[in-house]
C-alpha cells in the first residue's frame, strides 16, 4: 500500500517538477544562510586573511605572512601576561560557575516552599544588561561607600579595596562573573528534575546515604548537562571583556587586563586590525583546544542514557 | 516474616487514598494486592516500604514496628515497576552499591552477588551497564539487586507489566520457583489478575482504598465477598442482574430475576435475615449462563456479537434494558448476530449480593469446598516445602 503511494507521489511530482522548483527550499533557508554567512562566516574567514596582513585601520595594509603570529608568540609580553590573567579567571570562574549552578539547581529541586520565585529571582541577573550589571557592581564594590565592604564591617572585616587591590580585582571580577550563573543553574536544574524519583527510592530502601546519593547517583546522572555547562563556561570565561572594561579598565597595574581586553585595545586603541585579528585567532584555536580536551575526556565521565525511562504511567 | 498491618490510614492532603487497612501475611507466604488503577495498591506497597508515611495505624515486620523507621531500617527490599537500575553502573555494581556503602566486606558482597546471579542465570551480564540488557534482563537484575540484601521481606511493584506477553509468562514462572527456593515473604502489586491468581498463596483486593476481600485466589473466585470482587475476578467479567427476595428459608432463598418469570430457588451456605422483598443482584459467571436452557427462569436477550476462540466462543448479548450479558459456550452451532435467545442458569451457579452489595453466604459444591478448604497455592505448598527442608 505506501509502495503504490510513494510511486504515485514519486511520478506526478517528477511530472509536475520544474527546475526552479529546486530553488524553493534554498528560498526558505536563505534568511538563515545570508546571515549566517554576511556576519559569522564572512568575518570570521577575512579576520583570518586580515591576521596575514599589518593591516592599519586607515592607510597601506602590507601582506606579512605569519608575522602577525610569530611576533605576538616571541616579542610581545603583554600577550602573555593577558593570556595567563585569563587562563587564572577560567580556572576560578568555570569551577566557581558549576558549583554554584548546581547547588543552587539542588536547592531549588528540593521542593521547598517559593522554588518558583526563589527560579525566578535567580535566573533574573542572568537577563540583565552588562552595563546595568557593571552599575551595581561598581556600587557594591566601591572601597568606602559600597555595599559589601559596610556588610563586611558589621562582622568587623574592613574589607579590600575590591576593585583598586591588584591582588582583589580579579577575584572582584571573578565573584560579578557569577552573577550570571542562572542559566548554568537552569541547565543543570533541568537535568535534576530528569532523574527518574526511584533510582534515589532504590537507594534509600538500600541504605545509601544522602551524601551518596548526590556523589554517585546525581552528579553522574547530570553528566551530560554538566559537560554541556563546562564548555559554555570556558567558552564565556575566555570571551570576558564588558566586565573588565567597564568596571576596571584593565586595572589596577594590569591584573585584570584580560585576553579579550588586550585584542580590544589593539583593534580599536591601536589600530592594528591584523594584529588583533590573529590574536582572536589563537583565541578561537585554545578555546577550541580546551572544548576538544573535555569532549574527549568526557566519554569516561558522562553517561548517556539510552535506554528509556521508566514509564510514568497511570499507578495507583 | 510474617507482615501485620493493623488500621492503617493515609491521605494525600484532602484526599484520603488508603483507609482501614487491617491484614496478617505469614511468614513466607506470597501475597498479591491486586485492584484497578487508582485504588491505592501501590501507595499501600510504598507505606510498606517507607517512601510514604502513614497517617495513622501500625505496620509491624515479625513482630518488630516498623512503620517509624527509615527504609533503609526496615529490613526490607523492592523491585520497582521501571526497575529502577542505576543506568551509569554496571549490573555488579548495582547490585553492590547499597551493600559497599553500608559498610559490608568486599568478599560478602562478592559471595552474595556471584549467589544472586546464579540463582538468576545473570552471570554473563555482571559487567554490562543496564541500557545494553534486554527488558528481561533488566528484571532479573532489579531482583537480583533486591536479593542481594537478603531481606525478611520482598517487596514488587508491577514488576512484570513493563515486559512483552510472552516474557511476562515466562518471568511469572520463575518469579514463583524463586520464591519457593528463598521462601522469603513476597509482597506482589499488579493489577493484572491472572499474576495475582497464579503467584499467590493469598490476594488483598483493594477498591478505593479499602480492602475488599482477602483470601486465597480459589476463594475470590468462588465465593466473592462483594460485587466489587465478583465483578473484577474472573474474565470474562461475572453477569449481574437484577432480582427480588421472594422468600428466605433456612438453607435456601427463592429469588425472582426481573424480566424472568417464576421463582429460582438458590442454595445457601447459612440462613439470611432479609425481608421478602428485599432488592439483590444476582451474578453468575458467564460459563454458568446458559443459552436455550429448558428449565428454570430465563432471561431474553439478543445477540449482539459470537467471537469464536476455538475451544470457546464468547457470545455476548443484550438486554432490551441495555444490560450487557456474556456467555461462553462451547457449543459448535450458535445463534448469529441479531437473534433472539433465552438465557438461564443454574441454582447452584449463582451468586447473590445484597443491597449494600455484599454477597449472601454461598453455598458450593462438596468439590469445591474441598478445593477451598485445602488450597494453598503451588507457590506456597513449595515454599512450605523449602522450608521444611531448610
Amino acid at each position: 500500500m505506501t509502495v503504490t503511494t510513494d510511486t504515485v507521489v514519486a511520478t506526478s511530482s517528477r511530472r509536475r517538477r520544474r527546475p526552479v522548483s529546486h530553488m524553493v527550499p534554498w528560498l526558505f533557508i536563505s534568511p538563515w544562510i545570508i546571515g549566517f554567512v554576511a556576519f559569522t562566516l564572512g568575518p570570521m574567514l577575512f579576520s583570518l586573511y586580515m591576521s596575514f596582513f599589518d593591516w592599519p585601520i586607515v592607510g597601506e595594509r602590507t601582506f606579512i605572512g605569519l608575522d602577525n603570529y610569530v611576533t605576538m608568540t616571541t616579542l610581545d609580553p603583554q600577550f602573555w601576561e593577558s593570556l595567563w590573567i585569563t587562563v587564572k579567571f577560567a580556572l576560578l570562574f568555570v569551577p566557581l560557575n558549576i558549583a554554584v549552578g548546581f547547588l543552587l539547581a539542588l536547592l531549588l529541586n528540593a521542593g521547598l516552599k517559593g522554588t518558583g520565585v526563589l527560579r525566578t529571582l535567580f535566573y533574573l541577573p542572568s537577563v540583565i544588561s552588562g552595563v546595568a550589571l557593571v552599575t551595581i557592581f561598581s556600587w557594591l564594590y566601591s572601597y568606602r561607600f559600597g555595599v559589601l565592604n559596610y556588610l563586611l564591617g558589621f562582622v568587623g572585616i574592613d574589607g579590600p579595596n575590591w576593585l583598586g587591590d591588584p591582588s582583589w580585582a580579579l577575584v572582584a571580577i571573578v565573584f560579578a562573573s557569577l552573577w550570571g550563573v542562572g542559566s548554568t543553574m537552569l541547565i543543570l536544574l533541568a537535568g535534576l528534575q530528569a532523574i527518574p524519583r526511584e533510582l534515589y527510592e532504590a537507594a534509600r530502601i538500600s541504605g545509601v546515604p544522602a551524601w551518596a546519593r548526590t556523589l554517585y547517583i546525581t552528579l553522574p546522572m547530570l553528566g551530560p548537562m554538566l559537560l554541556f555547562s563546562i564548555i559554555t563556561s570556558i567558552i564565556s570565561a575566555f570571551q570576558q571583556l564588558t566586565l573588565a572594561l567597564l568596571l576596571t579598565e584593565g586595572g589596577p597595574l594590569g591584573s585584570t587586563y584580560f585576553f579579550a581586553m588586550y585584542i580590544y585595545d589593539n583593534a580599536f586603541k591601536y589600530f592594528d586590525m591584523g594584529y588583533a585579528a590573529a590574536m582572536s585567532w589563537i583565541m578561537f584555536g585554545i578555546v577550541l583546544l580546551l572544548s576538544l580536551a573535555v569532549m574527549k575526556s568526557s566519554s569516561a565521565w558522562v553517561h548517556y542514557e539510552g535506554e528509556v525511562r521508566g514509564k510514568k504511567g497511570d499507578k495507583s | 516474616m510474617d507482615l501485620m498491618v493493623r488500621n492503617l490510614r493515609k491521605s494525600f492532603g484532602a484526599v484520603e487514598v488508603l483507609r482501614d487497612i487491617d491484614f496478617h501475611i505469614h511468614a513466607g507466604e506470597f501475597v498479591c494486592f491486586l485492584g484497578p488503577s487508582g485504588c491505592g495498591k501501590s501507595t499501600l506497597l510504598r507505606c510498606i516500604a517507607g517512601l510514604e508515611e502513614i497517617d495513622d495505624g501500625e505496620i509491624r515486620l515479625g513482630g518488630r514496628e516498623i512503620d517509624h523507621l527509615p527504609s533503609a531500617k526496615r529490613d526490607i527490599s523492592m523491585v520497582f515497576q521501571s526497575y529502577a537500575l542505576y543506568p551509569h553502573m554496571t549490573v555488579a555494581k548495582n547490585m553492590s552499591f547499597g551493600l559497599r556503602l553500608n559498610g559490608m566486606p568486599r568478599d560478602e558482597v562478592d559471595r552474595r552477588i556471584a549467589h544472586a546471579a546464579q540463582v538468576l542465570q545473570i552471570e554473563p551480564l555482571l559487567g554490562r551497564k543496564p541500557k545494553a540488557l534486554s527488558g528481561g534482563q533488566r528484571q532479573r537484575v532489579a531482583i537480583g539487586r533486591a536479593i542481594v540484601r537478603e531481606p525478611s521481606l520482598f517487596l514488587l511493584d508491577e514488576p512484570l507489566s513493563n515486559l512483552d506477553a510472552a516474557l511476562r509468562v515466562t518471568m511469572r514462572a520463575e518469579l514463583a520457583a524463586l520464591h519457593a527456593r528463598l521462601g522469603t515473604t513476597m509482597v506482589y502489586v499488579t493489577h493484572d489478575q491472572v499474576e495475582a491468581m497464579t503467584l499467590s498463596s493469598r490476594v488483598v483486593v483493594l477498591d478505593k482504598g479499602s480492602v475488599s476481600q482477602f483470601g486465597p485466589p480459589m476463594e475470590l473466585f468462588h465465593r466473592p465477598a462483594n460485587l466489587f470482587v465478583a465483578g473484577f475476578i474472573g474474565t470474562p467479567q461475572m453477569n449481574f442482574l437484577p432480582a427480588r427476595l421472594l422468600r428466605a428459608h433456612q438453607d435456601r432463598v427463592e429469588v425472582e430475576v426481573e424480566g424472568a418469570p417464576g421463582a429460582l430457588s438458590v442454595p445457601l451456605a447459612a440462613p439470611v435475615r432479609l425481608a421478602p422483598g428485599a432488592p439483590l443482584t444476582l451474578g453468575v459467571r458467564p460459563d454458568a449462563l446458559t443459552l436455550g436452557l429448558e428449565a428454570g427462569p430465563q432471561v431474553a436477550a439478543k445477540v449482539t456479537l459470537v467471537e469464536r476462540l476455538g475451544t470457546e466462543s464468547h457470545v455476548l448479548l443484550a438486554r432490551p434494558d441495555g444490560t450487557r450479558l456474556t456467555a461462553i459456550t462451547d457449543a459448535p452451532r450458535l445463534p448469529g448476530p441479531g437473534a433472539t435467545v433465552t438465557a438461564g442458569f443454574a441454582p447452584e451457579a449463582v451468586h447473590l449480593f445484597d443491597e449494600t452489595g455484599r454477597a449472601l453466604p454461598r453455598c458450593v459444591s462438596p468439590e469445591i469446598a474441598a478445593l477451598l478448604d485445602s488450597a494453598p497455592s503451588t507457590a506456597a505448598m513449595a515454599a512450605e516445602k523449602v522450608t521444611e527442608e531448610v
